[in-house]
């Protein structure tokens, strides 16, 4: 790792003035992908701005309508926490699915959601759940922002601060995770929400994680597993590597899909 | 610092298992990847498992570490994990060890009797090349008992 300068902000306002201050900076949340980027010099940033001590970010609340949670929670918070379990169990689940306890115990959602990493979990509960994505400047929907692979609709030095995820009538998430990391191969989430419903899938799109009109019309007139049956997605539009080609990307987001809308019926 | 305050200057870039090992001499915490996924590296960190290797030392600024060689009472005696590894042969070459007693000890304090679908699954970040995990999962088992029946 290239030496860098480590700064700690104590307040969102003075993480955003010492990023515009210093040269080449990063924010440093729990560093889970961030410090594992820079120990093989993939990143190498001069500066980084250490955003663990600002207890602003940190908190996790619902109203009647929305559950916010602040950037900094880690995963192993959003998975413990009984005011997520009670509002929206799917994201809980989501969250103690990531990684390792270990990754959990450090990795935080704002993290994960800046990161933008294509077979990350978070971005799909985001996208599916119609979530705001909330910075020290303004409020970002969640169509609008995940751009591309790491891509977002973030400018440089724009803090996450919190996301606030509407509260589903039903919701689920099912991962089939690649069995040596653990990110998704393919995940969807599906949630049904009073003005219809939403499919995002991760892991999977060639551009990052994207919604599914075809079945969210069909979940919209019926919400069952088989109303998606004869269904599909274009393989051109999904990744192929080493772990998957697109066409096995492909019949597995129908697959998975129909296991997420069967888990958020029961 | 395993009970006691540790005041030190480091560079930025210390990871801190490079400063556990290298810095106060406390080679408990292995290192066997660059990649944060073997696990070897597992201390506590105000009582949460964590990665050391994917850690900076300055994020641990102020914050309790308890490390394997923390867990050893006074008078030299196991802590009930570590015996329960070294009685059902949970280790062969030993380089995982640490780490899966680390991991273990975040299990139970979150499940005091968990089953072994839940050890199994804590251990997820902990590779073993050697035990094929068995005999791994059978020794959190009995150490999480020995702890309830200790109390
Ligand atoms: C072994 C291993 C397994 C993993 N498995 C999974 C998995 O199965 N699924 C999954 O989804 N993820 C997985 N991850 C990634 C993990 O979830 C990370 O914690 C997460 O991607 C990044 O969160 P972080 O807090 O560690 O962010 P950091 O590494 O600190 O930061 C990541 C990026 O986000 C930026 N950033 C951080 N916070 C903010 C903010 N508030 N505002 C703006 N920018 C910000 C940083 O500058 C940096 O560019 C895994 C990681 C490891 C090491
Ligand atoms: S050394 Fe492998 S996870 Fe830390
Ligand atoms: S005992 Fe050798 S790696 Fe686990």
């Amino acid at each position: 790792m290239y030496a860098f300068e480590h700064l700690r902000a104590t307040d969102p306002a003075d993480a955003v003035a010492k990023f515009s201050q210093a040269d080449d900076a990063r924010y440093l949340a729990g560093g889970q992908t961030l410090l594992a980027a820079m120990k093989l010099r993939l990143a190498a940033p001069a500066c980084l701005i250490d955003l663990q001590r600002i207890a602003a970010l940190r908190g996790i609340a619902a109203d009647t309508a929305a559950l916010t949670v602040g950037a900094m929670a880690t995963h192993a918070e959003v998975a413990a926490s009984p005011v997520v379990c009670d509002t929206i169990p799917a994201l809980a689940k989501l969250a103690a699915g990531i990684g390792d306890p270990m990754v959990r115990n450090v990795g935080t959602l704002g993290g994960s959601v800046a990161n933008d990493d294509p077979a990350a979990d978070y971005p799909a509960a985001v996208l599916a759940l119609d979530a705001a994505v909330h910075t020290d400047r303004r409020v970002i929907a969640a169509d609008a922002f995940f751009t591309g692979l790491y891509e977002t609709a973030l400018a440089p030095g724009e803090l996450i601060t919190a996301v606030r995820f509407p509260i589903p009538q039903q919701a689920a998430y099912v991962k089939f995770p690649n069995p040596a990391s653990r990110y998704a191969l393919v995940g969807v989430f599906v949630a049904r929400h009073a003005a219809g419903v939403r499919v995002a899938v991760t892991g999977a799109g060639a551009s990052g994680v994207f919604r599914v009109p075809a079945f969210e019309a069909a979940l919209a007139a019926r919400f069952a597993p088989d109303a998606i049956d004869g269904l599909g997605v274009d393989p051109a539009a999904l990744a192929s590597d080493l772990h998957a080609s697109a066409e096995y990307r492909a019949h597995l987001v129908g697959v998975i899909a129909r296991r997420a809308v069967a888990a958020a019926l029961a | 610092m395993n009970g006691r305050h540790v005041d030190a200057t480091v560079p930025a870039r210390t990871l801190l298992v490079d400063f556990l090992r290298d810095t106060l001499g406390l080679t408990g915490a292995h290192i066997g990847c660059d990649t944060a996924q073997c696990g070897a590296c597992t201390v506590h960190l105000d009582g949460r498992a964590v990665k050391s290797c994917n850690l900076l030392a300055v994020q641990a600024d102020g914050a309790s570490v308890v490390t394997i060689e923390g867990l050893t009472a006074a008078d030299g005696a196991m802590h009930p994990m570590q015996a329960a590894f070294r009685d059902h042969h949970g280790l062969q070459c030993g380089y995982c060890t640490p780490g899966m007693v680390m991991s273990a000890l975040d299990l139970v304090r979150r499940d005091p009797a968990p089953t072994r679908d839940h050890i199994r699954e804590a251990l997820e970040g902990n590779l073993c090349r050697c035990t094929g995990y068995q005999n791994i999962v059978a020794a959190v088992e009995a150490g999480a008992q020995a702890m309830r029946t200790a109390g």
